[in-house]
Formats: structure tokens, sequence, C-alpha cells
């Protein structure tokens, strides 16, 4: 029989293509629109590779079953959407302390409280900022497409094992739920090999794997290498894809749907000959301050697109420093903006600009 | 014969206890007369003797034995307070091999962990659960605990627990025995010397159940913890021997590990030919090169598609067929379904996308080259994004003809009634496609291309349905029956649906 790496894929299921490739041994998780069709897939592919599927009793129970099956040296992981990230919280916060290696998907949507199912991105800042207790942070990779959220998720593994933290692969409704054509990457070559310190019975029994530390200079010095080590992700590991970049006056920074609708913007805006330009982050934390960095040396103008009462604009501002105004072009609720809407409200941030210089 | 009692540390606890912060290595941090102390040497004793310390996984809950990985040699892990049997969940399933105990108080499992807890036993999770009952919060500083007894007095339920106010104690092990999947639960005591020796028994009857993979096990021990009682060695022991017990009876509530098979957990696949084998999808058989690159002049620009209908008339299905189709011919598609409670039963609708170069926003709402409609609220809703020259196909079996901008397209498809007569309803999505592979032949495809359009479908209607035989055929049929309506329709009303003008072709392109 031929076999083909062709396929048509939900966002949401090509996430679960990639972490079967990557090597994925389980995964654990509480159905919830629109991440549902994650655990879908989860619950026919996972099986069929003699691989581990649970079903858990509560997004607590999931991301609890992730923290033991990691602690077993495994690659595991969870998915869900907004709320269900919120009560996943401190489960992350002992992962994120006890430097263990995970993936959680964050397929968002609206909030806050019960909100609704239609695509928010107002999980950046409970998502990027690290969301639970404690001095920690979470590698945040952000799909922009089908096939990222195959790849990116392949990579998220790596990154976790990498760096021994969670990943959050976050992307909006609106990619994990449409469907486009993606190549499936190779599977890894080998099986994931278990780490030294794993709690399994082919490692060294004293292995302990604990976030408590009662002095307080020993935590201090945990804190201290936590910091570290994102020190270390946010000089190796920024990601972006640009698009007109190389003399782009006006610069959106986008991710998920609104890079997609910030790329056609782009577009009609250089039709008009206005220079513009999209930065699109594919790692939100790290956050690319080294690509808005260099892209403020020309730009007059940067524009935050999102589907949230801003949030990803106060990591802007923190890179800029106020050396290039910023502003915010957003919907929330569900909403998204029509390209016309986007362009609109660019020409009119750029005519404000103008008239605030006079 | 008098048996010889050595009076030694097990060998299931280090030698000193380095792992002890200060300079007390020898010695636990229990207070006097805690019960935590004495089942953890039974414990110790029982994985040393089983020959189980290299395999066994000592989960230290959130509560006075959160430090409980000082003393076992043993794996172990600190975990959030009430979830250790979920984490064991995850270690249990990541390696059948494993043998995890969960150690939890009465906090911990009945009250802020008690849904991990009974749905852990509910899955019949392999696991020991070792759950201490004092019938108070210890290290928080004696708060009432779910199992409080009536009356007692806690610094939180100063006035002696009210039931009116905080209900009964919580009889946690009668809850795990009236479930189905766990095979042995046990009520033990900590206080006299006879009812240790059978808490002994008890552990190691649960700790054997789990070597042998027969799932989960528990026992319940009552424990004492004098300190935040105030209650002197003796008061204690007799507060457990006859206020605690008179609620919570001693005894095997459960024992069904003997009618119970081992559990068999699969083993991952991993090999990369293997892994490709199942999860690659099987090819179809194409009739063109896997480098094909479509040289149609229709799709120089992206070409937008918007289906809408009822949820369950197969308006998804039919957009996804068509982004197969593209797909088969590598191109870029993209296909965004409205989602959630509307697909229950109200309308639902699609964007599909193709287009030779990457696609930048999936979303759909102006300006489409085609829509396909197969009910009257869509008809409404979505005929205004239908783009000037744009074309329009729908099932004129359930919609009214529409009024349109002469500039339009319009092709009314007897769709519903077609399907009928080769079967089910379910096929009218198919017959609508057979419509669309008509008017694009008539309108912008090259003779070549619409037999590869014709073709492409078949393509798509197997890589849809893969598995069903009989499905594909009727598709198939379906199809071709769309197709010759279109055809059958324009030879009685030549001037209806004529092949249209060069200039009518240009400017639809645009």
């Amino acid at each position: 029989m031929e076999y083909t790496n062709k396929m048509l894929l939900k966002g949401n299921e090509a996430v679960i293509y990639g972490a079967l490739l990557a090597g994925c041994d389980s995964y654990f998780g509480y159905p919830i629109t629109p991440a549902s069709e994650i655990a879908h897939s989860a619950a026919l592919l996972f099986p069929r590779l003699g691989r581990v599927f649970l079903q858990a009793e509560s997004e607590i129970g999931a991301i609890n079953m992730v923290l033991g099956a990691a602690a077993t040296g495994r690659r595991t992981m969870t998915a869900s959407s907004g709320l269900g990230i919120s009560l996943k919280q401190e489960g992350v916060s002992y992962i994120a302390g006890s430097n263990l290696p995970a993936v959680i998907v964050d397929i968002t949507r609206g909030g806050p409280g019960l909100g609704n199912i239609g695509p928010e991105q107002s999980d950046y800042n409970q998502v990027v900022k690290g969301g639970g207790h404690g001095n920690y942070r979470c590698i945040v990779l952000s799909p922009g497409s089908v096939q990222e959220m195959c790849d990116l998720t392949v990579l998220a593994f790596d990154l976790a094992d990498k760096y021994l933290i969670p990943v959050y692969v976050m992307a909006d409704g609106v990619i994990g739920q449409m469907m486009e054509s993606l190549t499936l990457p190779e599977p890894a070559a080998v099986k994931h090999e278990l780490p030294d310190w794993s709690l399994d019975p082919a490692k060294d029994r004293n292995n302990l794997v604990t976030s408590i530390f009662l002095k307080y200079d020993r935590l201090e010095e945990v804190n201290i290498a936590l910091q570290e080590k994102y020190k270390l992700i946010s000089e190796q590991e920024q990601r972006v894809e640009e698009y007109l970049m190389d003399d782009a006056g006006i610069v959106f920074v986008a991710y998920g749907i609104c890079a997609r609708l910030a790329h056609s913007a782009v577009e009609i805006l250089r039709d008009k000959g206005v220079k513009a330009g999209l930065i699109r982050p594919i790692t939100l934390f790290p956050f690319p301050v080294d690509a808005l960095n260099k892209a403020k040396k020309k730009a007059e103008l940067f524009l935050s697109v999102e589907l949230s009462n801003g949030q990803m604009i106060d990591d802007i501002k923190l890179t800029l420093e106020c050396s290039v105004p910023v502003k915010l072009i957003n919907r929330m609720g569900g909403n998204i903006p029509t390209i016309d809407e986007l362009v609109d409200r660019s020409l009119g941030a750029i005519k404000e600009l103008k008239e605030d210089g006079k | 014969m008098i048996e010889t009692v050595t009076h030694s540390r097990p060998e299931g606890f280090f030698d000193t206890f380095e792992r002890r912060p200060g300079p007390i290595k020898k010695n636990m941090h229990y207070c006097p007369g805690c019960g935590h102390g004495i089942l953890q040497k039974l414990i110790a004793e029982a994985i040393s003797d089983l020959k189980i310390k290299d395999k066994t996984i000592f989960i230290s809950p959130v509560g006075c034995s959160v430090f409980s990985y000082y003393y076992f040699d043993c794996f172990g892990i600190s975990v959030p307070h009430g979830r250790a049997p979920a984490v064991a969940t995850g270690m249990a399933r990541s390696n059948p091999d494993s043998i995890v105990i969960s150690y939890q108080g009465d906090g911990d499992l009945g009250a802020i962990g008690f849904n991990n807890f009974i749905q852990a036993a509910n899955r019949g999770e392999n696991m020991c659960v070792f759950f201490v009952n004092n019938a108070i919060y210890g290290m928080t500083g004696g708060q009432m605990a779910p199992t409080t007894l009536p009356g007692q007095k806690t610094v939180t339920s100063p006035y002696g627990r009210s039931i009116a106010n905080e209900g009964y104690p919580l009889k946690v092990s009668e809850m795990v025995a009236a479930l189905d999947s766990p095979v042995y639960v046990e009520r033990a005591a900590l206080s006299t010397t006879k009812n240790i020796m059978n808490a002994r028994k008890a552990v190691r009857k649960a700790l054997r159940n789990t070597i042998d993979r027969k799932g989960f096990s528990m026992v319940e021990f009552l424990s004492g913890c004098p300190i935040n009682l105030k209650l002197g060695a003796n008061e204690m022991n007799e507060f457990i021997n006859t206020q605690m017990m008179s609620y919570f009876p001693l005894g095997r509530l459960k024992d069904i590990a003997d009618d119970r098979d081992p559990i068999r957990r699969p083993v991952g696949i991993y090999k990369s030919k293997k892994v490709k084998e199942l999860l690659y999808p099987v090819s179809v058989e194409k009739c063109v090169a896997p480098d094909f690159k479509n040289k149609s002049e229709i799709f120089e620009k992206q070409r937008k598609i918007k289906l809408g209908g009822f949820g369950g008339q197969g308006v998804l299905s039919l957009g996804k067929m068509i982004a197969t189709m593209g797909k088969l011919r590598n191109f870029n598609v993209s296909w965004l379904p409205s989602y959630g409670p509307e697909m229950r039963g109200g309308t639902a609708n699609c964007s599909v996308i193709i287009h030779r170069k990457k696609i930048g926003s999936p979303i759909i709402d102006k300006n489409c080259n085609l829509l396909i409609v197969l009910n009257q609220p869509s008809m409404k809703k979505f005929l205004p994004e239908l783009k000037e020259n744009g074309v329009l196909i729908y099932d004129s079996t359930t919609i009214e003809k529409p009024d349109c901008t002469p500039d339009k397209k319009v092709y009314a498809v007897d769709a519903s009634n077609i399907a009928k007569k080769i079967g089910s309803l379910k096929y009218a999505n198919s017959v609508i496609l057979g419509a669309l592979a008509a008017v694009m032949g008539s309108n912008f495809l090259t003779p070549a291309d619409q037999i590869d359009f014709d073709r492409t479908f078949e393509e798509a209607i197997m890589d849809c349905f893969s598995d069903k035989e009989t499905i594909i055929k009727l598709n198939i049929e379906a199809f071709y029956a769309g197709q010759k309506a279109v055809m059958d329709s324009r030879k009685k009303n030549p001037k209806q649906a004529s092949r249209l003008s060069k200039a009518d072709l240009t400017m639809s392109l645009k």
C-alpha cells in the first residue's frame, strides 16, 4: 500500500499528528470547545500506536496526570481553552517549579467567565506571563496555519525537553477549527530516551521530583536558576516570520488569525502606497524583541492587532521603550475585524499620528 | 516458639535522613504519638520485604506527610494538594511496571482532592492509596476535616462539628467499596498493637495487589493527632478505639482481587516505519504526477467559495470535498466552518479558498466567487456576499428562485429530488458538486481540465470516504446525475445558461 504525507486537516487534528510524530507517549485532557477535536483525534490515534489516551475527570485532573507522566520521563501533553487553562494553572506552576517538560495546547476562546466559544486572544496574559503562582514562565509558540499547528507541536516537545519547561502551543479558535492542506513531518527517528532524572524503574531510585524548598535561601537559588534559564531562552529561541519588513514604516505585529488578516492588509496598504510590513511572532515567550528592535529603526508606527483588550501591546511597548508610537487595533467577544476594517483603522491610526505630530 | 523481634530501621527507609534540613538526621519530623510515623514504618518494611524499592514511586501529598520523601529510599515526588491520585494515574499509565503509592490525609483525599481520588478509584487505576484519617487537619493547625466527628471541637468548629452546619463525617471507605472497579478496600487503625499488626497486613496486601496489577486498592487508617486533639498517648488511643471506631468501623469492606485478571496495558509503538504505516493516510491513486501544477487561468487569483445550509445537510462535507480536490491537485486550500452551537440544528456554513499562492485570511465576508446554498435562510444571509459576475448554485427543490442582479450566473439544481432518487438526501451535496463540474466545464475549464475535474472529484470522494465502498459508489453516481441535470437544462433552455462570452469570462475572473 502507498502512503502519503499530504493531508487536509483541521488545526486541532494537526496538533495530534505532530504530537505522535514527535513521540508523545500520553494525552490527558478534558473536552472543551473549541479545543475538543484535539481530544477526539487523540482518542482515535493514540491507541492506534499503543500510546496512552485518557479522558480526565477535570482540567485539574488532566494537568496533574501530565505532571505524573512527565515525571516518568515520557513525552506527554494536554489541551484546553481559556477557562480550562485557568483551572490548570496550579499544576502548570508545579511542572515549571519541578523543571519538568510538558506540552499544553490552548485553543483560545472568548472570556471572561464563561464568555463564548468565539475566537479571542485574551489568554495572552495568563499563558505568556506565567499564569499561576510563582516566578515562572512557559515557552509559548503561536501557530499561524494548520501546517504550523503540526510543526510547532513537534518543536514544543523538543524545546520542553531541551529546557525542562512547560511549553504552550497557543492558537485562537479559527486556527484550531480551520482545515488546510499540510505535509506531515517524518516521525522522530528513535524512541525518546528516558532522561536520567526520570521516576522510572530503569533509573536511580533516589530520583526525586519536587518544588518544595523550605529554606528561603535555597528557594531563592532555585528561582534565580529559573530566571537564568528564561534569560537563556530569551536569547536563543526568539522566532518570527517577517513580511515586507525591509523598508516598513508601518509595522503590524500580530499572531494567529490576526497575522493572516494583517498579511492581507499589508498587501492592500502597499497597493495604496503605504510602506506597511508585518512581524508575526512565532514565539510569544520569548517575545521577539530582536525583530522589533531592528524594525524600530525605520518604523514610524507599530500597530498591535489583537483579539483582546490589548495584551500583547504591553510587550511591544516594553520592548520599544516609547521610542516609536504603538497603537492597538482590536476586536473582542469572538469578533474578527474584516480586512477592510483593518485597513481603514490602520489608515485612521496613521492619520492620527500625523495630526499628533503637527 | 517465641519470635525474635528486632527493633531496627526498615530497609525501605534511608539509613540517615539527609534530605531533612537541619541537624536532625536520624528522626522523623512527626510529632510524638502521630500515626504517620507508625504507618510509614509499616510501608517501608513492606517495600523492602516485597523487594520493590527500585520500582516504587512514593507520592508525598500536601499535609503533614509532605516531607515523606525525606525518609523513603525509593522514587519520590511532591504534588499539588489533593492531586496525588491524578499524578499517580499519569505515572501508572506511563509505566505499568511502576508501583505507585498515593499517600494522603483526610483533607487532601476527602476534601480538596476527593474527585481526583474517587475517579481514579472508579477507573480502577493500578495503584495503592494509603489514606490517613485522623479526623483533623494537622499541618495547618487543627482545623476541621471532612472526617471530623460530630460534636468534635477544632479551631474551625470551636463549638463542635454541627451536623446542621457541616453535615456528617465522610465515610470514604464505604463510598469506595460501593464502586465496581476497586479490588480491595479495608479500614484499619494505628492504635493498639493488634490493630497495628492488622494494618501491617493490609499494607502488604494492597501493595501485592499493585504488584500483581490487580487495580485499585485502598486502606484507610484511623490515626492519632494528639497535639492538635490535645490528648495524651493513652487518651489518643482511647479516642480512636471508641469514638472514631464507632463512626468508622474497622474491617475489610471489599476484597475481590483474586477474581480479577491482571490489568494489561498496550505497548507504545515508536518505530519510524511502523508509525508511518499506522498514521500516514493511504494514498489514493492519482492520475497526475505528485508535483502536478494545474495551469488553469481561473486559479491565477484566489478563489473564494462560500457554502451555506442546515446543519446535517452535508454543507461542511461538501466544502471539505472541494477543499480535498484542491489538495489533490497541489493547490493551497483553506476550509473554515462556522463552529459551535449553531452546528447542532441551526444553520451551518463554511468558507473554502483555493489558491496557487499562500492564502491570507481564511475568512470570507464579501466578494466570494462561488456561492452554494442549500437552504432558504442561507440564501438571504450570503447572497449579498457574492461578487459581481459571481456564480450561484442552489437547491431548487427547497429554495425559491432568488432575486439576483443580472450579472450573476445562477444555476438552479433539483438536488434534493435527484438525491432522493439515488437513495438518500445525504447525496444532495454530491449532486451539487456534479452541477458545479458542469458549470465549471461550460464556463471556465478547457476540455482537458474538465476531464481532470471529474477525475479529481472521484479521487476526492475516495480520499474522504476511503473505507466505505458503497458510499463512494453512490456519491459518484450523484455527482454525474448533478452534472447531467445542468447539461440537460442547458439543452432545454440554451439561452438561460449559455456558454459565457469571452467578455463575461474575463469579468468573472477579475
